[in-house]
This record gives C-alpha cells, sequence and structure tokens, in this order.
C-alpha cells in the first residue's frame, strides 16, 4: 500500500470515514429516537383518515363546521402575521437602530411569547379583553367587543407569533452594511427613499421568513386562543379545538382528517414562501 | 488643519445621512414601545394583579391547596424524564451529525425540526391515534392492563414530542461551527471516545447546552395543548399546572387560576433572564443563530 493509500481513509459508499468513534451509536440513537417519538406517531396521523376512504374523507373536511374552524385558525394567523410583520419591523428597526433608556429589557421581553406558557398566555388576554377587562371595558365604549369574538383569536394569534419577525430581522438589520444608505444620501436620495429602494428590498427575504414563522405557529395554536376565543361553532370555534372535540367523541378518523389537512396547508405555504424566497434570491 | 480643529468643526455637526429624522425617529420608538407595552408588558402584568387581587394569602392558599400542588409534581415528573432523554438525544444528535460526513445529513436535520411545524394538538393526537382506546395499540394495551392515554406516560410522551428538537437544534450549530481539529487530537493521543467527550467536547458546549435545556425546559413545563389532549383532565391525577390553570378558569375561580398562573409566569421570567445573561456573557460559545 502507498503512503497516499494509507492517509486516504477507506470510505464506504454513503459516508466518509472518521477518525472519531460513537458514529454509529449517536446516529443509531438519533434514528431510534427520532423514529419513536417523531416518525412512528406522525405515519399513524397520515394514515388514519384514510380508513373513510377519499370520499369519506373529503366530506368530512368540507362539513361546514371543519371549514368553518379552517378558515378561522388560517384566516386570524394570516391577520395575526401581517399585523406582526409591520411592528415587528418597527419594533427591530428600532432596536437595532435606536439607543435608548431600558432597551435591553425591552429587547429581552420580546421573547416573553416564547417563555411564557400559553395556558398563562390565554387567560391573561382574556381577563384583560373581557367586557370588564382593562383594555375590554374602553374597547366596548368604543363600541368594539374583543374577546369572544374572531377579534379576540386574532389578538391572541398576535401575541403568540411577535417574536419571530423580530428575532429574524434583528440578526439581519445588524449586519447590514451602511455604506448603501450612505451612497444613496450622497447621490441626493430621501432617507424615505433610501429605506424604499435601499434598505427594504434587502431585509424583504427575512421579513418573508420572519412572518411565515409567525403564521405557522399561529395556524396551530391552541393554548393562548382558547380562553378568548369563546369557542363559538361556525364563528369563534379554531381547528385545534374541532380536533380535541372529535377525540372526545371518539371520532379519530374525523380528527386525524382535520390535522392531516391542517398539516397539509400549512406546509403548502411554507413551501410557496420558500419558492418566493428562491425567486428573490435569484432576481438579486 | 490640526486635529483639534477638526474636533471644534465635528461636535456640532448635523445628524448623519444615515440617521433618521428626530419626529421619524421619536415616532417609530413611540409606536414600538406602545405595541410591546400593549401585547407583552400588559399581559404579564395582568397575571400577577389578578393573582394578587385579594391579597397574597389567597393566592398562597390556591398554590398549597392539594390538587394544586399535585398539579405542579405532574409537571415536575413530566419535565424531569422528557428534559433529560431530549438532552440524551440531543447529544447524540449533534454528535452523528457535526463530527461525522454522511450523505441524508440536511433531510435528517429536517426531520428533528418536524415537531417544531406541527401545532400541539397534533403533538396530542399522535399518541391518542396509536395508544388511545380506538387507536392502534390501543385494544392490546387494555388487555395487558397498560394505560398510556389519560395517564402519566403519555403526558410525558407528549412533551416528549413538543421539547424534541429544543437542545439538537441548540447544539448542532454550535457544534458544527467548533469542527472536530480538538477530538480528532485527543482520539490520536490515546483517549477514549467517552474520555474525549467528557474533557474536549462537553466544556466547549456547555454554556449552548445549557441554554438549549433552560429553553426545552420552560416549554415542558409551560406545555398546554399536547399534554391537554392525552391527559384526561382527571383532577388531582393527571393534570399539570397548564392544564390545572384551565380546570380552575373554567370553574371561575379566576383568583385562584392567576395564581398558579403566577407561578409559571415566574418561571417565565427566571427563564428570560438567565436566557438574556447567558447571551451577553457566552455569545461565542452559544450558537450563532442567538447573537444579534
Amino acid at each position: 500500500m502507498s503512503s497516499a493509500g494509507a492517509l486516504a481513509l477507506p470510505s464506504t459508499s454513503w459516508r466518509t470515514r472518521s477518525a472519531l468513534p460513537g458514529f454509529g451509536l449517536s446516529l443509531g440513537f438519533t434514528i431510534f429516537y427520532l423514529s419513536t417519538v417523531v416518525l412512528i406517531p406522525l405515519a399513524a396521523l397520515i394514515i388514519r383518515p384514510w380508513e373513510l376512504g377519499l370520499s369519506g374523507f373529503v366530506a368530512e373536511v368540507t362539513a361546514p363546521r371543519v371549514l368553518a374552524a379552517l378558515k378561522l385558525s388560517f384566516g386570524a394567523a394570516a391577520v395575526g402575521a401581517v399585523l406582526n410583520t409591520v411592528f415587528g419591523l418597527i419594533v427591530a428597526w428600532v432596536l437595532v437602530r435606536y439607543r435608548f433608556p431600558g432597551k435591553r429589557l425591552v429587547d429581552a421581553l420580546v421573547d416573553l411569547p416564547f417563555a411564557l406558557p400559553t395556558a398563562v398566555a390565554g387567560i391573561a388576554l382574556s381577563a384583560l379583553y373581557a367586557p370588564n377587562g382593562w383594555l375590554g371595558a374602553p374597547l366596548m365604549w368604543l363600541g368594539v367587543k374583543a374577546a369572544y369574538t374572531p377579534l379576540g383569536v386574532v389578538i391572541a394569534l398576535t401575541f403568540i407569533g411577535l417574536p419571530f419577525v423580530v428575532r429574524t430581522l434583528q440578526p439581519v438589520l445588524n449586519d447590514l452594511s451602511r455604506d448603501h444608505e450612505e451612497a444613496a444620501a450622497t447621490l441626493g436620495a430621501s432617507r424615505l427613499q433610501t429605506f424604499r429602494r435601499v434598505v427594504f428590498p434587502a431585509l424583504l427575504p427575512a421579513l418573508i421568513t420572519g412572518s411565515a414563522l409567525a403564521f405557522a405557529r399561529a395556524v396551530g395554536e391552541y393554548g393562548s386562543v382558547i380562553f378568548i376565543a369563546g369557542n363559538l361553532p361556525l364563528r369563534s370555534e379554531i381547528a385545534p379545538l374541532l380536533i380535541i372535540i372529535k377525540l372526545e367523541e371518539f371520532d379519530y378518523a374525523g380528527a386525524a382528517s382535520v390535522g392531516v389537512v391542517m398539516l397539509g396547508v400549512s406546509f403548502l405555504i411554507l413551501l410557496i414562501l420558500n419558492g418566493l424566497q428562491a425567486l428573490m434570491a435569484k432576481r438579486r | 488643519m490640526t486635529d483639534a480643529t477638526m474636533t471644534e468643526f465635528a461636535l456640532p455637526r448635523p445628524r448623519a445621512a444615515t440617521a433618521d429624522h428626530p419626529v421619524a425617529r421619536a415616532l417609530l420608538t413611540a409606536t414600538a414601545m406602545f405595541f410591546i407595552a400593549l401585547f407583552l408588558l400588559l399581559p404579564l402584568i395582568t397575571v400577577f394583579a389578578q393573582a394578587l387581587k385579594n391579597g397574597v394569602s389567597t393566592a398562597l392558599a390556591a398554590i398549597v391547596e392539594p390538587d394544586a400542588l399535585s398539579a405542579v409534581k405532574m409537571t415536575l415528573i413530566a419535565a424531569g424524564i422528557a428534559v433529560p432523554l431530549n438532552v440524551v438525544f440531543g447529544l447524540a444528535a449533534s454528535w452523528a451529525i457535526s463530527k461525522f460526513d454522511f450523505r441524508g445529513k440536511s433531510f435528517l436535520i429536517t426531520l428533528i425540526d418536524l415537531p417544531f411545524s406541527v401545532s400541539p394538538v397534533i403533538s396530542g393526537l399522535v399518541y391518542v391515534l396509536l395508544f388511545g382506546m380506538m387507536g392502534w395499540f390501543g385494544p392490546w394495551l387494555r388487555e395487558h392492563d397498560i394505560k398510556i392515554i389519560f395517564a402519566i406516560p403519555g403526558i410525558v410522551l407528549a412533551t416528549m414530542f413538543v421539547t424534541f428538537p429544543f437542545v439538537a437544534r441548540e447544539l448542532i450549530p454550535l457544534m458544527s461551527d467548533q469542527g472536530r481539529d480538538e477530538e480528532e487530537a485527543a482520539t490520536s493521543l490515546g483517549a477514549s471516545g467517552l474520555q474525549t467527550f467528557r474533557r474536549v467536547t462537553l466544556p466547549n458546549i456547555k454554556w449552548g447546552l445549557l441554554y438549549g435545556v433552560l429553553l426545552c425546559n420552560a416549554r415542558a413545563m409551560g406545555e398546554f395543548g399536547a399534554v391537554s389532549v392525552v391527559s384526561g383532565h382527571i383532577r388531582g391525577q393527571t393534570n399539570t399546572m397548564p392544564l390545572h390553570i384551565e380546570v380552575l378558569y373554567n370553574d371561575y375561580q379566576f383568583v385562584a387560576a392567576f395564581a398558579v398562573a403566577s407561578l409559571l409566569a415566574l418561571l417565565a421570567l427566571v427563564t428570560l433572564t438567565v436566557k438574556t445573561f447567558l447571551e451577553w456573557h457566552y455569545a461565542d460559545e452559544i450558537a450563532a443563530v442567538h447573537k444579534h
């Protein structure tokens, strides 16, 4: 054997040999644990609805109550994501570009929806926006009923999605070189023009990623929503709650059908957004 | 021109070309603060204000009540099993992924992230479909008198599912950044695999690991949707703290509900504090995604 041959460790077809031990053990455990905890249970979800047959499945997920719940979950999540896109951009901008007292505290607080258990957030939002609550009472006086309506669902989903946009934008804004902005200013662009033409296009991919993450999280959200939603069938009943109701009626296939549609639509939307992003990256 | 005169000219300088107009700046800051106060600060204050509405002793009484204590115990059991298992998994997965090259690696990472994109309710549902009364293994389990759904194992499984990626997704980028030179050096000097891991790898990743455990634990103790599906809401038996809060709230025992909720809110505040501390002091030793 030549010395060069001895240096290059023999390699099997699907992996390169390494001098370090523990590959088989660590990968084996990883795949075993992943399969037991995640993959096999998810397979059960995907297989279960088909015991109804295709027509049964379609009938199940096009029932008025299911459609209304899906529409509310996806619609309110979309509205929440749009709100978070606008305000998340402002919050990220202020936190990265400006200095003010208490900035670090505010920055840490942004992660609250990640850290606060959803049930706690749920009862707090519900108490706040109830007709006699701190915010609910003034809103009632203005003629707006927030709690126990679809508006309440939007409020809860905005809360839950807030950190995603801010946390996705912050590192991008931080890395954004000021040179381009300076160049634009030198060439006579106003600050607003510079933002629209120079800064915003650079932020757009991260902005889309952030809102997509917020949206995806909001679609499946349960704990922070059910207390404030009022849960009226056809009006303020979200899709995850409908799954629980069907389970309580031992309608396993029905519950799985709603779950499969939620997963499917979420993945489809994320796929489209990913495609959109790839397209933008190509054009830049 | 000397340096001194330069500074004199520079001092009263008008705002830089890349600075926002003071009015725009004030407006944007005010909007951001208003949004944060409305959506983050107010809900947080509400929890404590409602809990203490009838005084500290009423709130304390709701926390030391037997059903509440049993819920605390249940939450500790669920997190106490799910978090260590996910730590072992996170270490194994990140060791395999960061120290070796093999085909299908990025697909494996996608699969590990999967539980994050699944609704909590679906995370519970999948176990009911497997182990519930009419689930795939339901009849067999009933024959052998094993209870998973509406019992502790179901709660632990659901908690494991929702907290599955936390440690792994923290460690994979961190350990990939660190490469494998140090481990290879240790091995070539005759260290065993376990020695290499304990003496070389672990010291390098300890803050990142702590960061992952912190987030994993916060979610494990606070999980509601997934656990709600599998627990059966048996008071004093299979209720975790978040489920106990729901029961109290639906019973119109608002002060008691907020008292138990304030415990979890305190946990969230501690989590945020430690997390921020880690981000400030060990920015280099936690995954690059968190440096901002």
